[in-house]
């Protein structure tokens, strides 16, 4: 019994520790969960028939979150085919990749955007483009926008459906939050950039999509793949142009981005040249194609 | 035969060393328990300082606190935070307005005039009320109240062309959810204040010929004020620190906090932004936190006054 008690009162005491300590070792820098891909380094350390089989080193990765889930199957896979290479992705915005690769702190940083004229310093290696759909609501008698449109639709001057082909009701803005990668891309494409009035704003592709859903007179942006998931949303139109991968290929569906793997100019690591050539490789470009994102080689 | 009867029977001796042994070693135990909180709170106090003042100092305080625009990640970024410092105040605010009255009825109803077994119904509904997740909370509200919203706000604002319209997700829609949310902190709190009340204002209330409502209203209601001002309070800091609920439902826009616009509130702006983040921006939503955390500290001293005056007065 007073075994127990006292059982009772150390363990409390021990997790009162877990989580103070938890909470004091909160740092600012720690924004990215650790995000190892869930089967890291295989343990079959058995020679493999790949040549290359000898390369052994680790890579690091910063950068977009949108380009997440590409970049954790290709280091699956990268894993799997060279057991000497470990790689440690991770995923804090295109920015911080961009910044994380200019200082060296990161091996590759990834980017969901081109980079900008003031990003110096860096190769840039387009490995995939994705596509951002214009969505509405399935009950939206509106079909198409054109750019222009589009862009006064975000910024406010074009507030009611009847003024671009649809029913007479009010439009409802939806975006993303301010550190998006995807609201970048779209405002920055779209040529909205901080100028968008927003009815609301959600934290994640499946936020908007939803709202979007939900809400009769709603338009949303989210990534092509997201769009084409299911058919809770309908795509617009740009320019007459349906948001297909054939019309992104072929240049007249303008609301696309580039997924961007960037190294620090100078010499390159070998693993991480493999690491680049595998991307832009056969495999990787399946994967991209997997993810439903369009290929580049 | 000496020996083994001392460890089959324990001498005094025996048994009270163990016996403070054990004592210290509780005694221990629970000190350490009581100065981790202690710890915890200047931890995360100073934390919130060291970690939300760079930011202020970077931006400036006036800026920062006046400033209407929240631009963060703007080629020119700007942070001012004032219309989600208003936007809570406000929400919080016209949440206690519609929320406290309710509650503080259904206080009376339960301590003064619930019969037996409607009592059995509705206590056991209000201790529900506060375990409900406030993710659930918010489900529903973005389910059931938002949808309704947008009907009312598409037919009062149907011919302004200034309104941008929300879709019902809005300042008003967060405010009926927060109200619902604080319902069983007020109900719980009044209620037990209430039945503290001694028996004898009531029956002398009553014998003097007061009706039952009068007294409720004039004897009881007032002599239990310090609790329920307490309540309230407790009601205001559940409703300025919460999040997830709100979040589903108040569009998140940073807007001025009108009924039908768009709202950000402080718990709510640092959800949304703090996970792509990055640089200044991050150190702004810490001192967001900042301020919030001081709103709360605010109304934990604010609590302290009312119950130290309401010990005082007994």
């Amino acid at each position: 019994m007073k075994l127990k008690q006292i059982l009772c009162g150390v363990l409390s005491a021990a997790m009162m520790t877990a989580v103070f300590s938890g909470c004091a070792s909160t740092p600012s820098e720690s924004s990215s969960a650790p995000s190892a891909p869930e089967s890291s380094t295989p343990e079959s350390s058995v020679a493999s028939s790949d040549t290359g089989s000898s390369l052994t080193g680790a890579i690091s990765m910063s950068g977009s979150t949108s380009m997440e889930e590409l970049v954790k199957a290709m280091a699956e896979d990268f894993m799997a085919k060279k057991p000497g290479v470990t790689i440690d992705p991770q995923f804090n915005g295109s920015g911080q990749g961009i910044k994380d690769a200019q200082e060296g702190k990161a091996d590759i940083g990834n980017s969901s955007r081109e980079l900008k004229d003031e990003e110096t310093g860096l190769v840039p290696t387009t490995v995939a483009i994705d596509g951002i759909a214009v969505i509405v609501n399935t009950a939206n008698t509106a079909s198409g926008l054109t750019m222009e449109q589009l862009a006064k639709i975000y910024t406010g001057e074009i507030s009611n459906w009847s003024e671009v082909g649809g029913a007479d009701a009010p439009i409802v803005v939806i975006g993303r939050d301010a550190a998006s990668g995807t609201r970048g891309a779209f405002e920055e494409i779209v040529g909205v950039k901080d100028a968008c009035v927003y009815a609301q704003e959600k934290d994640s592709t499946g936020g908007v999509k939803t709202a979007v859903a939900s809400t009769p007179d709603a338009i949303g942006y989210v990534s092509l793949e997201a769009a084409d998931s299911d058919d809770t949303v309908k795509k617009m139109t740009l320019d007459s142009a349906e948001a297909t991968e054939a019309n992104i290929v072929a240049g007249t569906y303008k609301l696309s981005r580039p997924f961007i793997m960037a190294v620090k100019e100078g010499e390159v690591k070998p693993e991480v040249q493999a690491f680049l050539e595998y991307a832009l490789s056969a495999d990787g470009q399946a994967i991209v194609k997997s993810l439903k994102l369009i290929t580049v080689a | 035969m000496a020996s083994s009867a001392s460890s089959a029977a324990p001498t005094i001796m025996g048994s009270h060393k163990t016996r403070t042994l054990l004592e210290t070693v509780m005694y221990v135990i629970f000190l350490v328990c009581g100065l981790f909180a202690v710890a915890a709170v200047l931890g995360i106090a100073l934390y919130m300082v060291v970690s939300g003042s760079p930011a202020i100092y970077e931006i400036g305080l006036k800026e920062f606190l006046f400033g209407t625009l929240w631009r963060p990640t703007a080629d020119n970024p700007s942070f001012g935070i004032l219309y989600i410092i208003l936007t809570s105040i406000t929400g919080t605010f016209l949440a206690i307005l519609l929320g406290v009255p309710v509650a503080l009825l259904t206080a009376v109803y339960l301590s003064e005039l619930a019969p037996k077994r409607v009592y059995a119904l509705v206590r056991p509904a209000v201790e529900l009320l506060a375990g409900i997740p406030s993710v659930i909370y918010g489900l529903l509200g973005a389910i059931l109240l938002v949808p309704v919203m947008q009907k009312i706000e598409t037919a009062l604002f149907r011919d302004d062309p200034s309104h941008q319209f929300t879709g019902g997700a809005n300042l008003l829609s967060a405010v009926i959810v927060l109200a619902i949310m604080i319902l069983p902190t007020v109900i719980n709190v009044s209620e037990t204040s209430l039945r503290a009340v001694p028996k004898e204002y009531k029956e002398a209330s009553l014998a003097l010929g007061a009706t039952h409502m009068e007294t409720i209203f004039r004897v009881m209601i007032p002599a239990a004020r310090s609790g329920v001002i307490t309540s309230v309070v407790l009601g205001i800091g559940r409703a300025i620190g919460e999040a997830m609920a709100i979040m589903m439902v108040s569009g998140n826009v940073v807007n001025p906090p009108f009924p039908f616009n768009s709202v950000r509130f402080l718990t709510t702006g640092i959800v949304t932004e703090m996970s792509y983040s990055s640089g200044l921006h991050r150190q702004a939503l810490f001192s967001i936190g900042l301020v919030l955390f001081l709103f709360i500290m605010a109304i934990n001293i604010v609590l302290n006054v009312f119950l130290k005056k309401g010990g005082e007065k007994r």
